[in-house]
């Protein structure tokens, strides 16, 4: 039945946003809104726009910096799998930058890229590509021998066994790690939005704490949670057929 | 070779055409000396075993036959011409079948035909052949993960046919399934080499099975590694598949090399 795993997604989310409501109401805190409230400021945000705009402010770090950490994680991330020498160069840079505080390194971040967009998008980058770089050498360096020696045997080039071998054995751990970098980009984005500038999305979590809005301050970090699982369902959905695609491709041309 | 000695049937031992040989191999893992001045000729379209207990660089000698390791001393020959690495005239099949688990059982046993550059639509039909010859029709849009133990390694078998290698080496091929698949193994092992004109190398570590599917037993023993006899089974299989386990002979034999291999198993 496979209605059933979606009953269930339902379920959860009806729980949870129920348990929201419950918490808002007893209340937890004064500044804890309930979930309708919160629902009502953001659907008041997206009818003035306002919401749009802040993405579109917020997007841009978190776009820019998320292309550029998969891009050059998952190269870079090939690279030191492949290679014992770039392993001992790099794999130690992306292990100090995963364990690194972040928020006490963006002052020093300001200091030499000043308060623009080059700032958050380094922000985004740090928080993203370590994982990525990481399960994905980690991924390359673990291929099972027996198959590099099959593709050996089988007269494979080294190209080929890269390609054909090598990559489509680390996916489902690089794709993992694509999932776990581009989470913490979001994190990433919004913690330059506090921390460098407030703009987009962080300047109305700012603003309305400010002024103790509470609902659009939560409608806020709700919009943007939101949006982050939905771009991992995405994410998911060109994994699996990805490699369906590959599949089906191959057997049919 | 001194440490070589031929029994049995010394005769036919001088009547064969080698297809490969080894020649003085010598293979060392830092200080660990895994082979020592190896030599053995595999005669053409026959099946030669390479029997001992474990440790005594069977697996390793056939992974010098076939290009995957270097020897650190030593040649191997392959239709007279020296082994740099893998070649076209070898194929291999794996002890843990080493089958890509995204690629389908037709796009598995077309591996080596894709790298050889082999148009597609030829590869396929090629690779259907084998499949069907293995006894996998049906199965080419299946997965590795949807097959058994048994089925995998049909297609590890299919794969190394379909790239037509003139020698076949095979790795403890059957080690990995289950006993009844193992004899069903054996006995289409049998009809293959009658049938291929290919010229077998089977590692094994199971006296009953060597001695059921060899023309010639190669017994290897460790510390250091070495050919330490060379027995080559007279005609007793061409009183069929359901006679070979019961034959005097075949007895004899599985006794015998019981006899030389015991002391070398703690």
């Amino acid at each position: 039945m496979p209605n059933r795993a979606l009953l269930l997604k339902l379920l959860s989310a009806v729980i949870l946003f129920g348990a929201w409501e419950i918490a808002g109401r007893v209340p937890v805190s004064f500044a804890f809104p309930t979930f309708l409230e919160s629902m009502s400021a953001l659907l008041a945000m997206t009818l003035d726009g306002s919401i749009f705009e802040a993405y579109a402010e917020t997007l841009k770090p978190l776009a820019i910096g998320v292309a550029i950490s998969a891009v050059l994680g998952i190269a870079i991330g090939l690279w030191v799998g492949l290679s014992n020498t770039f392993d001992w160069l790099f794999s130690p840079i992306f292990i100090v930058m995963q364990a690194a505080p972040l928020a006490a390194l963006i002052p020093l971040l300001v200091l030499a890229y000043g308060i623009g967009l080059t700032s958050k998008v380094l922000v985004v980058c740090i928080m993203a590509m370590p994982v990525i770089v990481l399960n994905t050498s980690g991924a390359v360096r673990n291929t099972p021998e027996s198959f590099k020696e099959m593709g050996r045997s089988f007269l494979a080039s080294e190209t080929a066994i890269i390609l054909r071998i090598v990559i489509p054995a680390a996916s489902p751990v690089i794709f993992a790690g694509l999932r776990l970098g581009i989470s913490a980009g979001f994190i990433g984005a919004i913690l330059s939005e506090l921390k460098i500038t407030p703009t987009g999305v962080g300047d109305i979590i700012t603003y309305s704490r400010s002024i103790a809005d509470y609902p659009s301050m939560y409608a806020a970090i709700f919009s943007i949670i939101l949006l982050a699982v939905l771009f991992l369902n995405l994410l998911e959905k060109v994994e699996t057929t990805l490699f369906k695609g590959n599949q089906r491709d191959y057997v049919s041309n | 070779m001194s440490q070589t000695k031929e029994t049995i049937t010394p005769a036919a031992s001088t009547s064969f055409e080698s297809a490969v040989s080894a020649r003085n191999i010598s293979k060392n893992y830092g200080d660990v000396e895994a082979l020592r001045n190896m030599s053995l000729e595999f005669p053409r379209g026959q099946l030669t075993s390479l029997l001992g207990p474990s440790g005594c660089g069977k697996t390793t000698l056939l992974k010098i036959i076939a290009g995957l390791l270097k020897p650190t001393s030593g040649e191997v020959e392959v239709n007279g011409k020296k082994v740099t690495g893998p070649g076209p005239d070898r194929a291999f099949v794996f002890q843990d079948f080493a089958l890509l688990p995204w690629a389908t059982v037709l796009r598995n046993v077309a591996f080596g035909l894709e790298m050889r550059g082999v148009a597609t639509s030829e590869r396929e039909a090629r690779a259907e052949k084998y499949i069907k010859e293995v006894g996998l029709a049906g199965f080419e849009n299946a997965y590795p993960h949807e097959l058994s133990g048994g089925m995998r390694q049909r297609v590890g078998l299919a794969r190394a046919l379909a790239v037509d290698a003139q020698v076949l080496l095979m790795d403890e091929p059957f080690s990995a399934v289950d006993e009844q698949t193992r004899r069903k193994f054996q006995e289409d092992l049998l009809q293959l080499v009658q049938n291929e004109n290919k010229t077998f190398i089977f590692v094994t570590h199971s006296i009953e099975e060597a001695v059921y599917v060899s023309d010639q037993i190669a017994i290897l023993l460790p510390r250091p590694s070495r050919v330490s006899e060379i027995i080559r089974p007279s005609n007793f299989r061409s009183k069929g598949v359901d006679n070979i386990r019961r034959d005097p002979e075949y007895l004899d034999i599985v006794d015998e090399i019981w006899a030389s291999l015991r002391t070398y198993v703690e």
